[in-house]
């Protein structure tokens, strides 16, 4: 039997409204085989959730450029592990200071891409961290 | 707790994984399939066609929110092409529909339609089970929408919703050949687009010239899904198509061509499966193959030979 | 430009020096490339010569500066008479705040303000809305009401700056508010010069910042047209945006097309909701991007002058040359600046700043370096204004109108670039318009196409990011001094709003909000009932809220 594809979320928590770079990922996840579900702008902590636990998805990816990542990633992540999914791998990306990261990752965010990051290497990073089964 | 009986108990983690599993490895699902089988039946399975930017997940997602005020549940199954080259897909319907993402009475679930050509994912009738004994009301399936392809939806809904809009050329000169069959209820959506008025004038007449004593006819809709209107209506118009549906009993008779058509399949697979499992062992079919390739045997020789296993190892027969 | 003969002359001087000299030097050392492009891959040649322009007719397509069709310049003398307005966009965390920094802005030599406003204000959410939460004074300054306004505009005479609102959904409420404040200030309307945003269409496009349908919305724009040419005739009513657009991907020919095909329908609307195009026409301004490809941004520039001005006076037959003139702020390029080495972002914003005054911009904002990682620090914004001034006073670019004019690379990209540019713009007439294009996504797929393609170039090598896919640095030290937004600011306006509701005339409010009600429901001016609330305190998110009521909201459609 084929390989399954991998299920991304890809979800633009918060307000800003620029979503280049989740929409350019979403097609290179797509082109790199996977099956991406893509929610749009003003997405809520509990609507991603939400979608990421209906979805079964093995990944959730996170854009955000507004600065209120602070806020909104350790929302999403104490959700998660409010409703049992905390073993979805959760990455995030956009305008995050380096100071910013280590606390991200202590709330559980595995990974944080910054901008200049390649499509390629996102690819890379869940096609080995993915949770296997 | 096993899947099943999560999902019976409608845990959304224990509906999510099952379809996971329904979708990637089928075999492994047939014990929870089993046991969620007597409790399914109960839903009422309404599918969605139309070509695209017809509107058709606003309009679900308009549906449901009527439902849900009417207090009945819902499950939404909403199908993506699958891109043939690379097998990944962009699964964006739900964009739609987000605002019913907490709501613990809808469950949403995209799939893609990785190289099934009806409209349809292979796993939809599995995923429309669990969902079914998960305890929803309404299930809405939501094809692809590409067109006159979409055939699988009438041997998988009670109901069959066609969506239209005006503004698409002129779609319905191209499609009225299929659409006339599949649809139990038309829906002309973004009706405050000028030329709303003349699709609805066509459709009806289409229908007027082809009503061959029919006792059905497919009422013709106007809704603007955006921002609602007309919305009500189509509800009504579901219930009374599933109510003429359940006083002629033809919701029976529907279903049992389903449950047939699904057994068929569960055969047909199963025949292959077995054969092709017989005849791997030990190089068999390559062997086949090879004698295929120098024109010793043709192609119907060879697939005879094969079919000659059962009888040959006494497992067919009556 | 040139005679015939001696066109054909030089035509055939080429294909001889192709054969000879250029030959012979070929043949030894291959070129860089097989084929060389723009930024956005339109075709460049090995060189340009008179037979490449010979199309061009100097009258009828260049003309002189501040004539038909303007190509060389909106004004006679340009920027010997005045330099460009330096007008940086700043603002974030409270009113208080901002209120500091732009009075930094103006002591630093800055001549204009420009106001960014975070995100709930921008989508008419106060900042007490649970959407809000972590959002309030990150990306602009947070405005719920009158009373911020007149925080963030305290000891600032409006009747002696002018100042630009990137605001779009929400724009009429603002601009109500400030109108309140000058009033407060004893600075009549009239008086009043600035500008805002007030672009919805490239908020569905490319910003993101969209409220109501496109129909309301393009309703609360005609009627601000309607509004402003009586009572504010020194306001710009619209920035016609094509910098997010830029930003989100696109080309520069599609950045043209589709902010003019957008600037269409605007036109469109107010001339069906009756007004004349010569009033408010003069009132349209534009916002491009300068990004990284010189020649190809002032050839843009150029193209866009000229194509505005065929197209107001062929189209809709304008007869007030104002009517024709395309007046545009510019500002460089965020999406250019990379997270690696930020310094470079200065020179990068350099070269963005001096394709934006060679190709004849009104106003420039110049991002600070470090953008791509947070807010602008203090120092970076100075590093950026100085940026601009070190254009102005020392590179000599401002001592001559439209220095490149004649260059026969530049008028030959700035004719393809119009002519591409056009084609679009046919193509979204047969969708019916920007309005029904954007309804069924072609503009949208077009971008993420673009976006899409470009990213893959960077990917592949095949297009060179200084710092990011070559000569990269093995450890790069993470910048410091980056400007955090005090996360108390949420709470602060929270708690500045809940006073506000207790002190305010609850009365006076409930009958503005009713008038304002009737009003949507009617097809009467919205302008007078918005004034109105927002002088007796109704919220932001109040008045914005009575519209939603009305209007219902857009709901996007993903289109891949």
């Amino acid at each position: 039997m084929k390989e399954r594809p991998i299920r991304v979320l890809i979800a633009k928590p918060g307000l800003d409204g620029h979503d280049r770079g989740a929409k350019v990922l979403a097609r290179a996840l797509r082109d790199a085989g996977m099956e991406v579900i893509y929610t749009g702008l003003r997405q809520t902590p509990e609507q991603i959730v939400g979608t990421g636990i209906q979805e079964d998805v093995d990944v959730i990816g996170l854009s955000i450029l507004s600065g209120a990542h602070t806020h909104l990633f350790p929302r999403v992540m104490e959700l998660l592990r409010e409703r049992g999914a905390n073993d979805i791998l959760v990455i995030g990306g956009g305008i995050i200071p380096e100071d910013d990261i280590p606390a991200l990752k202590k709330e559980g965010i595995a990974e944080i891409f910054t901008p200049g990051t390649t499509t390629q290497a996102v690819i890379d990073y869940i096609k080995e961290n993915v949770r296997q089964g | 707790m096993t899947l099943a009986e999560g999902i019976l108990a409608g845990d959304q983690r224990a509906i999510a994984r099952l379809i996971t599993i329904v979708e990637n490895r089928p075999r492994e699902a047939i014990p929870a399939l089993q046991a969620l089988y007597p409790h399914t039946g109960k839903a009422l399975v309404v599918g969605i066609t139309g070509p695209p930017g017809s509107g058709k997940s606003t309009l679900v997602g308009r549906l449901t929110k009527r439902l849900r005020q009417l207090g009945k549940t819902v499950g939404i199954i909403a199908v993506d092409p699958t891109s043939p080259f690379t097998g990944g897909a962009i699964l964006g319907d739900r964009i739609r529909m987000q605002d019913l993402a907490t709501d613990p009475g809808v469950y949403i679930r995209s799939m893609g339609t990785r190289g099934s050509l009806g409209g349809l994912a292979k796993a939809t009738h599995n995923v429309i089970k669990i969902l079914d004994a998960a305890g929803k009301d309404y299930i809405f399936v939501e094809t692809v929408g590409v067109g006159q392809s979409e055939v699988d939806i009438v041997k998988t809904a009670d109901t069959t919703l066609v969506v239209l809009v005006p503004g698409l050329g002129d779609d319905i000169q191209t499609i009225k050949a299929g659409i006339l069959e599949i649809a139990d209820i038309f829906v002309v959506n973004k009706a405050d687009r000028q030329d709303a008025g003349r699709v609805v004038a066509e459709l009806e007449m289409m229908l007027d010239l082809s009503s061959k004593e029919v006792e059905w006819r497919p009422p013709v809709y106007s809704t603007v899904a955006t921002s609602g209107k007309g919305i009500d209506a189509v509800v009504e118009g579901i219930e009374q198509h599933i109510h003429y549906l359940c006083q002629n009993s033809k919701l029976e008779a529907r279903r049992r061509e389903r449950y047939r058509a699904e057994i068929m399949n569960i055969v047909k697979e199963g025949i292959i499966t077995q054969l092709l499992d017989f005849w791997s062992v030990g190089g068999k079919l390559e062997t086949l193959l090879a004698e295929v390739a120098a024109r010793e045997k043709d192609p119907y020789a060879a697939a005879w030979e094969i079919m000659q296993t059962f009888t040959g190892n006494g497992k067919g027969g009556s | 430009m040139f005679a015939k003969e001696q066109v054909d002359s030089i035509r055939e001087k080429k294909r001889k020096w192709e054969e000879t000299t250029l030959k012979k030097v070929l043949d030894r050392f291959p070129e860089r490339s097989q084929e060389f492009g723009t930024l956005s891959d339109l075709p460049v040649e090995r060189v340009y010569t008179p037979a490449d322009v010979a199309d061009l007719g100097y009258e009828r397509d260049l003309g002189m500066p501040g004539e038909y069709p303007y190509t060389r310049g909106i004004q006679p003398t340009m920027y010997r008479g005045r330099f460009w307005t330096m007008r940086q966009y700043a603002g974030f965390g409270t009113a208080e705040e901002s209120n500091k920094r732009y009075k930094y802005l103006l002591e630093q030599g800055q001549t204009g303000l420009s106001v960014a406003f975070d995100l709930p204000t921008q989508i008419g959410l106060d900042s007490d809305h649970s959407l809000a939460e972590g959002e309030v004074g990150k990306v602009g300054v947070a405005i719920d009401s009158l009373e911020d306004m007149e925080t963030l505009f305290a000891g600032i005479p409006l009747d002696k700056v002018s100042t630009s609102m990137t605001i779009n959904a929400p724009a009429a409420v603002l601009l109500a508010m400030y109108i309140a404040v000058a009033e407060k200030q004893g600075v009549a309307p009239g008086k009043l010069a600035g500008t805002i945003q007030n672009d919805i269409l490239k908020e569905y496009v490319a910003r993101g910042t969209y409220i109501f349908p496109p129909q309301p919305s393009m309703r609360l724009i005609t009627d601000t047209f309607a509004y402003c040419s009586t009572n504010l005739p020194n306001w710009n009513t619209i920035s016609i945006s094509g910098y997010h657009i830029r930003e989100a991907g696109c080309t520069a020919v599609q950045e043209v097309a589709f902010t003019l095909a957008d600037g269409i329908a605007y036109v469109d609307a107010a001339v069906k909701a009756g007004l004349d195009i010569d009033k408010f026409a003069p009132r349209l301004s534009f916002f491009f991007n300068a990004h990284m490809d010189l020649l190809e941004e002032v050839a843009k520039f150029r193209a866009a002058r000229r194509l505005w001005a065929r197209i107001m006076k062929e189209r809709f037959g304008a007869k007030n040359p104002k009517s024709f003139m395309l007046r545009f702020h510019t500002q460089t390029a965020g999406c250019a600046l990379t997270a690696q080495q930020p310094d470079n972002n200065v020179v990068r914003v350099t070269l963005q700043a001096l394709a934006a005054v060679l190709g004849g911009t009104q106003s420039l904002h110049t991002n600070s370096r470090d953008e791509a990682l947070a807010l602008p620090s203090e120092d970076s914004v100075r590093i950026a204004l100085r940026t601009q001034q070190i254009i102005a006073h020392e590179s000599g670019v401002a001592n001559t109108v439209d220095p490149l004019a004649g260059s026969y690379y530049v008028e030959n990209l700035t004719a393809h670039i119009e002519k591409k540019a056009m084609e679009y713009i046919e193509k979204i007439d047969a969708l019916g318009g920007a309005v029904k294009a954007i309804e069924q996504g072609f503009i949208q797929r077009e971008i993420q196409e673009s976006a899409y393609e470009y990213q893959k170039s960077v990917e592949s090598g095949k297009r060179i990011v200084v710092g990011v896919n070559k000569y990269q640095l093995e450890a790069e030290e993470a910048p410091k001094d980056l400007l955090k937004v005090d996360p108390a600011v949420g709470r602060y306006q929270k708690e500045k709003l809940s006073r506000l509701r207790a002190t305010r005339d609850p009365g006076a409010v409930e009958l503005a909000l009713k008038r304002l009600k009737e009003t949507a429901q009617s097809d009467a001016n919205l302008l007078p009932p918005i004034i109105e609330a927002a002088k007796v305190y109704a919220t932001l998110g109040e008045i914005c809220g009575v519209l939603r009521e009305v209007f219902g909201e857009y709901e996007t459609s993903v289109i891949f």
